[in-house]
């Protein structure tokens, strides 16, 4: 299996859909085959649209409002000793999470095919509030999906989505979070293709709703490489990228413009669960068996039934059993390395960062990543810059990080 | 030779001037001795073909009562082996043709070669993998059909003419079409005749293939498709599965009266 250079990472996948012929792919029933054509050459047309790319990014930039902050954590740097530590600051995307790029396509994308209703799903809820605030924007009916178990643990998420107007349907089946939500949604599109389009909230499902999303949250790397050009003057000799992964969303978006610079490392950092219990959310990290989910062939954590097992983790984001066919092409290429962090690490982190930083507050799912920053920092030399994507703010998960800690909010 | 049996199958309902029957239940629901009792049951009752479901909790084609059924089976702790069990147990005393219709990670998890193995011994008469669409299936269909196993390919409303004339191109002696779009068990929501010409295109093309209808038939349509090859009711039969359960009947004697009405609406 290898990586191409110059050739963007969504492009490479065989005529069948599989990166690396092995992950992805379109293993979807027969009533969708049509729709997924039919995005596939919209979608196909409209990357090479200027009309289109002037549209996106206008949104991005004065809806969105790209670009984010690039930021030197000098006291974080100072409190660990060792590398310099950088943030990109995604979280202050409008809304809060670098969900909004994928979420402003995609219904750009559902206005082009003429339709007026898109539908999503949705874990941490991030992805159904940014696809919620764009459907009003764009006048487009909105239908959420999302875990029950979900519903109620980001509570905070699912009154914006209904502020905005969206229908939030809570799954009841199987483990009622992400996993089942996906599932859901993709019944519902089943029915619903002639008329609807459909949202997948991450890199993961069929091949060109993967393409899709990685190529939204590009915006990431694409205006953090101008950013990095201004800081240094050059790219750094000795850089590292650490990114949370889940679905894997904002990794590959914070990743895709740096993935032909072999002196950059780049690491993601999937939910280990909590200390001591042997369920996780980390497939790439465990050696996962391959299989089918929700359309792709990827890592996925199941039982020797094929039964997907259910994942544990604090963060609602990360709590999936699959990952992105990306992500599972760029581990078995070896470009990219990746971890695990456990909850009580990326809770550590979070007080750590927050305390020292202010103005840096990450959810639940980059703490994990600022987790292993703060592990390999103390030990590396100050020549290594070391950047974290912060993609997420805490705010949605006052009430859990609180109750952790024991404060009544 | 279950190719020939299950094509027999089709013949002698034919001769009786109707479509045959198909029911699907999800093997396993609820529990082991329960669901062989069910397919000997649907057997009785006058059921030509019976689908046996291998159920998957990540399934992206059932709907709400197939997925009830299907959390019951797996929470019960069936697996994979249990389902061969049931047909094995099943196909002692009755020669009715059973096909499993299930999800791809279930067979790669079993290994594509052990499921193959295990489907000839049972005497297994199809295949239907919801999502492992043509012609990524391709290969597995092949090594199906070198052991008389038939594959059964999948066409929808939405398959264009050209997918579907290659489908048909390659596929084995019966083809499933599924009449609308939707996941399993939704009201139908297009006309019998709509779906009546899509079967007529279907046969137009390919007059020598038995082509299942599929999705929203219940016993109020299901004389609209007497003159079709086959037709399929499924949902129903697991909402009757259901009802017996919370209502603490008997589900095999149930849900063989259930088929005993559907075959006499088939055949009146």
């Amino acid at each position: 299996m290898k990586l191409e250079k110059g050739i963007p990472l969504i492009d490479q996948h065989d005529e069948n859909g599989y990166w690396g012929g092995k992950f992805g792919g379109n293993q979807i029933a027969e009533s969708l085959n049509y729709p997924i054509e039919e995005l596939t050459r919209e979608f196909q047309k409209l990357r090479n649209d200027e009309t289109f790319i002037a549209e996106r990014d206008y949104y991005f930039k004065n809806f969105v409002g790209a670009p984010t902050p690039f930021i030197k954590l000098d006291n974080l740097t100072k409190h660990l000793g060792g590398a310099q530590i950088y943030c990109k600051l995604v979280s202050k995307a409008t809304g809060g999470a670098h969900k909004a790029y994928n979420a402003v396509v995609h219904s750009l994308i559902c206005k082009r095919l003429g339709k007026t209703y898109i539908g999503g799903d949705t874990g941490a809820g991030y992805a159904g509030k940014m696809l919620s605030m764009a459907a009003a924007k764009f006048n487009l009916k909105c239908k959420i999906f999302m875990g029950a178990k979900d519903v109620e643990r980001q509570s905070i998420n699912v009154f914006s989505m209904r502020s905005y107007g969206a229908e939030v349907v809570p799954v009841n089946s199987g483990s009622q979070t992400l996993v089942d939500a996906v599932s859901e949604c993709m019944r519902w599109w089943t029915s619903e293709n002639e008329e609807a389009h459909m949202c997948v909230g991450s890199t993961v499902g069929p091949t060109i709703f993967v393409k899709i999303c990685a190529w939204s949250t590009a915006q990431i790397s694409r205006e953090m490489k101008k950013q990095v050009m201004d800081e240094f003057g050059e790219v750094p000799k000795d850089m590292k990228l650490i990114n949370c992964v889940g679905g894997g969303s904002s990794a590959a978006g914070f990743w895709n413009e740096w993935i032909d610079y072999d002196n950059i490392e780049l690491i993601g950092v999937e939910a280990g669960g909590p200390e001591g219990s042997s369920k996780h959310a980390a497939p790439l990290t465990n050696d996962s068996p391959i299989g089918v989910l929700h359309g792709a062939t990827q890592y996925v954590i199941q039982d020797d039934q094929g039964e997907i097992e259910e994942t544990d983790s604090i963060s609602a984001g990360l709590d999936y059993p699959g990952v992105s066919p990306l992500h599972c092409f760029l581990k078995e290429t070896g470009r990219a390395r990746y971890t695990s962090a456990s909850d009580e690490e990326a809770i550590e982190a979070f007080q750590l960062v927050s305390k020292n930083e202010g103005f840096v507050s990450p959810s639940l799912e980059p703490s994990h990543a600022f987790a292993e920053a703060i592990k390999i920092a103390p030990k590396l030399s100050k020549d290594t810059i070391i950047v974290v994507d912060s993609c997420g703010d805490s705010a949605k998960d006052s009430k859990i990080i609180a109750e952790r800690l024991g404060y009544k909010i | 030779m279950t190719s020939s049996t299950l094509i027999k199958s089709f013949e002698r309902a034919k001769e009786d001037n109707r479509a045959a029957l198909l029911t699907y239940t999800v093997g396993g629901d609820p529990d082991k001795k329960t669901s062989l009792n069910i397919f000997k049951s649907i057997a009785e009752s006058g059921a030509d073909i019976i689908e046996c479901g291998l159920g998957h909790g990540a399934n992206i084609g059932d709907g709400g009562a197939i997925q009830d059924s299907t959390y019951r089976a797996l929470s019960g702790g069936i697996k994979t082996d249990d389902i061969f069990e049931i047909i094995v147990d099943f196909k002692k005393d009755y020669a009715t043709d059973v096909i499993i219709m299930t999800y791809q990670n279930k067979i790669m998890a079993y290994g594509e070669e052990d499921f193959l193995k295990k489907c000839i011994s049972s005497k297994v008469s199809g295949i239907i993998c919801v999502d492992w669409p043509w012609p990524l299936n391709l290969d597995f269909a092949k090594k199906c059909k070198e052991n008389n196993i038939v594959f059964i390919q999948l066409l929808c409303p939405t398959t264009n003419e050209g997918r579907l004339k290659s489908i048909l191109n390659d596929a084995h002696e019966v083809v499933y079409y599924i009449s609308m779009l939707s996941t399993t068990g939704q009201k139908l929501k297009v006309s019998s005749d709509e779906i009546k010409k899509r079967f007529n295109l279907i046969k137009k093309i390919s007059p020598d293939k038995k082509c299942i209808i599929g999705f929203g038939i219940t016993a109020d349509t299901i004389n609209d498709f007497k003159d079709t090859d086959a037709c399929v009711v499924g949902s129903a039969l697991c909402r009757e599965i259901t009802r017996s359960i919370d209502e603490e009947l008997n589900p095999a004697t149930n849900v063989g009266n259930m088929v005993t009405d559907l075959k006499q609406k088939l055949s009146s």
